[in-house]
């Protein structure tokens, strides 16, 4: 296969991968991120410290981790329907996308919520605050450095499950690399395809690093 | 301004139960500032944290400003915790904001506009010195910088009481000198009433005008610093202005003054020498400068027993300084003995209780 060959289907599949891969980031912070904070804010000692729900909302996420994603990619496949009225292509993948990487994700602010010094807690409260406005004021706003290397790490964790994504017909680079590199032994298209993905795992982690550092004033 | 009443906290884990505080009864006046010494483990920091509840106690009362705090609802005592400063050993500052923006966060609490924020920042900048680091991050500045952020930041919302927890631990003694002298001049110029907690037996020296010792979850001594030092037997008194166990020389009597602040200051020790023609030799002294008047102890040897010497011990009483004389039996034991003013009068007739009238 030529460059003018592969070039039409890279730029296809690299589009349907950033779309993807961006999507689900999006869902999963925006779920993830509270998830994440309700672990830490209802753990015993913290704020709203309610041992039942945070022993439920452990569980949850335990459950979600340890169910390998391709099992997660097949079982999903009734809800999938529900959600987007298909199983096929680059909507059908962002669900189960999205599921697989909220646990992880949520676990990941948890540890990032963790390391901001309880002194900041209690010297907020001693000014008055209340729990909301530790939450935004403290928790949220002194993890930000922590919480952007854990989106970091989990949109290299999504770029790794979408291209699993593609074995179900999900679309996107993974998708490319099986149909034409492996079923059609096209292994010069397989090999640029890793390329695209190394570079694009590299480019995230490099902003991220930058960005988490550019916010971190320590 | 601050007033506990039977104050108790017991943190009872699985197997063990461990009483912080054991019955506090603490009475801070206004405007003073007052120290609470103490070991790790006396109960001192969960007293201090029981003050604006950041602990609640198990049993007791807390009393600022004349509103109970004990009894308010969550919101009421959020609000009544505004009137309530409070700075840290480790300093507590957002990592995240700059030097202005910590200071703002009291008054973003406390909903005040955008531009008076901007307005009150700066005045509390320039209130501790730190204008030109109004931009800077904590992790640019040094710990006396950051404790003094700490400070602008607890006095932002302007409260009547200001809560100190260890906040010169962290310090190196220089440090820690300037950031007292901040401490008592805002008290000063704004009227605050500080109550700090601490382990230094220097910072209750330097600074308060009362003192508490805390052991064992209990206040086992409180007073005026000129009330402690007036007791013969505080500990307090006998820690921060330390003689020494006094060591009789045959021939010689041995005297501890106090010094109250009360008295004039006079050179009252070569009037002493020149006046009575006594040989004066001083051992010791722990005096201390505070606000001018001198407050401390000396020791110091006359000449002769003390039959010889009532005449120019009755010169120091005189003078207003609290006079204490050694006797062999007690400083033998190693322990000092109060000679009351009953028994020097009993020793030497009627001649000196008439000079005391």
């Amino acid at each position: 296969m030529t460059w003018s060959e592969m070039r039409p289907l890279l730029e296809t599949a690299t589009q349907e991968t950033l779309y993807m891969v961006g999507v689900a980031t999006l869902i999963t912070v925006l779920i993830g991120l509270p998830i994440g904070l309700l672990l830490v804010l209802t753990d015993r000692g913290g704020p709203l410290s309610f041992a039942p729900a945070n022993k439920l909302l452990g569980l949850v996420v335990n459950v979600g981790r340890s169910i390998p994603f391709l099992i997660l990619l097949v079982a999903l496949i009734p809800f999938t329907r529900w959600v987007t009225g298909t199983t096929i292509g680059t909507d059908a993948a962002i669900v189960p996308l999205t599921v697989g990487a909220i646990p992880f994700f949520a676990r990941l602010v948890e540890t990032a919520v963790r390391e901001v010094d309880r002194g900041l807690i209690e010297a907020a409260q001693s000014m008055g605050a209340g729990t909301f406005t530790v939450v935004r004021k403290v928790l949220v706003r002194e993890a930000v450095p922590s919480i952007i290397s854990a989106i970091t790490v989990t949109v290299v964790a999504i770029v790794g499950y979408s291209a699993m994504a593609g074995v179900v017909g999900g679309g996107g680079l993974g998708d490319l690399a099986i149909r034409y590199g492996y079923q059609r032994f096209e292994t010069n298209l397989m090999l640029v395809t890793i390329a695209v993905l190394v570079v694009l795992v590299q480019l995230v982690q490099f902003l991220g690093d930058l960005l988490s550092r550019r916010l971190a004033h320590r | 301004m601050i007033r506990t009443t039977a104050l108790s906290k017991v943190y009872r884990s699985r197997e063990r139960q461990v009483t912080a505080l054991d019955g506090v009864d603490l009475h801070v006046r206004e405007g003073e500032i007052f120290g609470v010494l103490g070991r790790s483990g006396a109960g001192k920091s969960t007293l201090i944290r029981c003050v604006n509840l950041l602990e609640r106690p198990t049993s007791g009362t807390v009393e600022v400003g004349g509103r109970e705090l004990t009894s308010l609802s969550a919101s009421a005592l959020r609000a009544e915790r505004r009137g309530i400063g409070m700075i840290f050993q480790h300093f507590n500052l957002l990592s995240s904001r700059t030097v202005a923006g910590n200071v703002a966060v009291p008054l973003e609490i406390a909903g005040v506009p955008r531009r008076d924020r901007a307005r009150r920042v700066a005045e509390l900048l320039d209130l501790v010195g730190l204008v030109e680091h109004a931009k800077a991050y904590p992790a640019q500045l040094s710990g006396g910088q950051k404790q003094r952020v700490g400070i602008a930041r607890a006095l932002a919302a302007e409260p009547r009481v200001l809560l100190s927890d260890e906040a010169t631990s962290a310090l190196d003694p220089e440090t820690t000198r300037s950031i007292l002298a901040l401490l008592r001049d805002l008290r000063d110029r704004l009227g605050l009433t500080i109550l700090l907690i601490t382990h230094e037996m220097d910072v209750v020296k330097n600074i308060c005008d009362s003192a508490a010792l805390m052991e064992g979850g209990r206040i086992v001594e409180s007073g005026t610093v000129p009330e402690l030092l007036g007791r013969s037997d505080s500990r307090l008194a006998r820690e921060m202005f330390p003689l020494g166990t006094p060591a009789l020389l045959a021939g010689r009597t041995l005297v501890d003054i106090t010094f109250r602040g009360e008295e004039t200051a006079q050179p009252f020790i070569s009037t002493l020498a020149r006046t009575y023609n006594v040989d004066v030799n001083v051992l010791g002294a722990a005096v201390e400068s505070v606000g001018g008047r001198q407050i401390g102890r000396m020791r110091i040897s006359l000449d002769g027993t003390f039959e010889h010497n009532v005449v120019p011990i009755g010169y120091l009483r005189e003078q207003g300084l609290q006079v204490d004389v050694i006797d062999e039996a007690e400083a033998g034991s190693g322990t000092e003995h109060t000679t009351s003013d009953a028994d020097v009068a009993a020793a030497d007739g009627v001649a000196l209780a008439g000079k005391e009238l």
